[in-house]
């Protein structure tokens, strides 16, 4: 007790020596040389962030205020625009083949965020006594393939899987449930959640890894304290694995939620938003009011209530996962 | 007992993996099972094909332009990548040593993008190009993929940059050393694990870029490999087992060099949700 509060003694007294050394650099003929190098450090950092800040102004922070801009006026794209007010942003609300776009892309936040996040942590848990480290390697390449391809041709993978003479339904015949069959993606009740999982296939491998990962730098003394204290796995879930993957969980919320809201790829290719309006997301139909339905002002608006809807989501989750 | 229950948790265990990596591989399998059947036939989804007909990737390398698309993809990744690369290193370098006032306003506004989806932008990007007389050539995803890059790019390095020891800065400061030298000799070796994470990164995202394809290229041979999918889904539809082999020929060269880089990968996008 005695000699740690003697450092401390001396460690406070190192700063007093500190301003004799300023008081003495403050001598006029140094003073220049002194400051001057500091003052340049600080200017002449713009410079170093210069290419990156044209870039990023011209082609995303330029183009945004566009957005916004453009969100006002009814414009068809090519002739003058009319001011609008806050009309488009009130269709964004009102008519249904907007809003359903929002709604739909709550109903993929499901197959996006909480089905993959789910089972990769169930898996995660399950794997983290399956030792065996070749095996480990090839699994974690096969889990992380869907992330690697294109999400255009994990879509074309799976309307073929969809198909009526695909897989899933060549698998229905084979357990005697043909009358189950389906056309998954054509079907009004099931091609959303069809097209879901397409999204649940991409990220759960990847989810799963990180959540492995995670697990891994638990310290192990932690799971033989509970061990020791009797806890049973559920305890020991909730005591240990489930707050110490608090950063792991975070980030694969927040990756498959943007993934959700903006899963443009996948909708494209498997079903163009059909049928009818089953499967529109916003990224899409601010691509179809943009380039085919001449309606420029109306995505735009669009767009800002998605952009909004993102920040909405990510940023009290980026705050739940800084506590601590 | 307390043996008999480790089995059936290892069973159990074995079980969920083999579940999930069936679900993972199945797709692919379908695919390749389907694209060596014979063309014209209908066939199911997973058929073992008795007869394989290799032609079919052939055919589709030249349905498909095969050579003209991987001139293409590579001539954007290379407008993309490297400036990106160097761009980001040089922005993340300026703010972590920058002792300006309004250093964390530039920051803020590279990190405002980051939550960004392309989506909100295609609209005005599309008339920006047009504008600048660049629609439909490479420039229209190589510009706009620069700038989309350079959040995540400026928050990696940064961040890289600032986990460096301060005494380092220190110590090169003593020696006289302005910062350029020392950026090239002293810090950047030493960012170089971050450096090449970022560039697998940026390489997998041009690479696999689809929305800006389809929205500012009109001739696919002109977009990217990714881009190529959509218009050989739409030519060759009907046609499940010519779009089963374009799309596996189309979608190799990704899996190819994840194949050859998988560790780096691996790390590169664990590394590159962590931060």
């Amino acid at each position: 007790m005695l000699t740690s509060s003697n450092t401390r003694v001396s460690s406070t007294a190192m700063p007093t020596a500190e301003p004799e050394i300023q008081v003495r650099r403050r001598r006029p003929s140094r003073r220049p040389a002194a400051q001057r190098p500091r003052r340049r450090a600080g200017w002449s950092t713009l410079l170093w962030v210069l290419p990156a800040l044209t870039v990023y102004g011209i082609f995303v922070l330029y183009p945004l205020v566009q957005t916004v801009n453009y969100s006002f006026y009814k414009w068809d794209g090519i002739g003058a625009a009319t001011p609008a007010g806050f009309a488009n942003y009130q269709s964004v609300f009102t008519q249904s083949a907007l809003y359903v776009s929002i709604l739909n892309s709550f109903v993929l936040i499901v197959f996006f965020t909480v089905i993959p996040v789910t089972l990769g942590l169930v898996s995660a848990v399950i794997m983290r006594e399956l030792k065996g480290r070749g095996i480990g390697t090839l699994i974690r390449t096969l889990l992380f393939l869907p992330e690697v391809i294109p999400l255009a041709g994990a879509a074309i993978a799976w309307t073929w899987m969809y198909s009526p003479n695909g897989v899933v339904n060549q698998a229905l015949r084979a357990f005697g449930l043909a009358s189950d069959q389906h056309a998954w993606l054509g079907d009004f009740s099931t091609a959303l959640p069809a097209v879901g999982i397409i999204g649940t296939w991409v990220v759960t491998g990847f989810c799963t890894v990180l959540l492995l990962v995670g697990i891994a730098k638990i310290d192990p003394s932690l799971f033989e304290a509970a061990r020791l204290d009797g806890a049973g796995r559920w305890a020991e879930f909730r005591a240990i694995t489930l707050p110490e993957l608090r950063r792991e969980l975070v980030v694969c919320v927040t990756v498959t939620i943007i993934a959700a809201l903006a899963s443009f790829d996948v909708v494209y290719i498997a079903t163009q938003g059909g049928p009818g309006y089953s499967t529109m997301v916003p990224g899409l139909e601010i691509y179809q009011l943009t380039f085919i339905r001449q309606q420029v002002g109306q995505a735009s608006a669009l767009a800002v209530v998605l952009v909004a809807l993102v920040l909405v989501i990510i940023v009290p989750i980026q705050r739940l996962g800084r506590e601590r | 007992m307390n043996m008999a229950e480790t089995a059936t948790t290892r069973t159990t265990r074995i079980l969920i993996l083999a579940v999930l990596i069936v679900f993972t591989v199945l797709p692919l399998l379908s695919m390749i099972t389907t694209a060596l059947q014979k063309q014209g036939t209908f066939p199911s989804g997973l058929t073992f094909p008795t007869h394989p007909q290799w032609h079919n990737f052939v055919d589709a390398w030249n349905a498909a332009d095969f050579l003209a698309l991987l001139k293409s993809s590579t001539l954007i990744v290379l407008g993309v990548v490297p400036a990106a690369v160097v761009f980001s290193t040089l922005a993340g370098y300026g703010l972590a040593i920058s002792r300006l006032p309004g250093r964390s306003l530039v920051y803020g506004l590279f990190i405002l993008g980051l939550t960004l989806p392309a989506e909100a932008l295609v609209s005005p990007l599309y008339y920006e190009l047009q504008g600048m007389g660049l629609l439909n050539s490479r420039w229209a995803l190589i510009l706009p993929l620069l700038g989309l890059f350079m959040p995540f790019g400026v928050f990696w390095m940064r961040a890289a940059f600032q986990a460096l020891p301060a005494e380092l800065s220190e110590a090169a400061e003593i020696d006289g050393a302005s910062s350029w030298p020392m950026f090239l000799r002293v810090k950047l070796p030493l960012v170089l694990p971050s450096l090449s994470s970022l560039t697998i990164l940026f390489f997998l995202w041009t690479w696999n870029q689809f929305l800006l394809v389809i929205v500012l290229i009109n001739n696919p041979v002109d977009g990217n490999m990714a881009g190529a999918l959509a218009t050989f889904q739409g030519e060759h539809g009907t046609n499940v087992v010519l779009l089963c082999a374009g799309s596996l020929i189309i979608m190799a060269p990704s899996l190819l060099i994840f194949f050859v880089f998988q560790r780096q990968f691996v790390r590169a996008l664990l590394q590159g949700a962590i931060k």
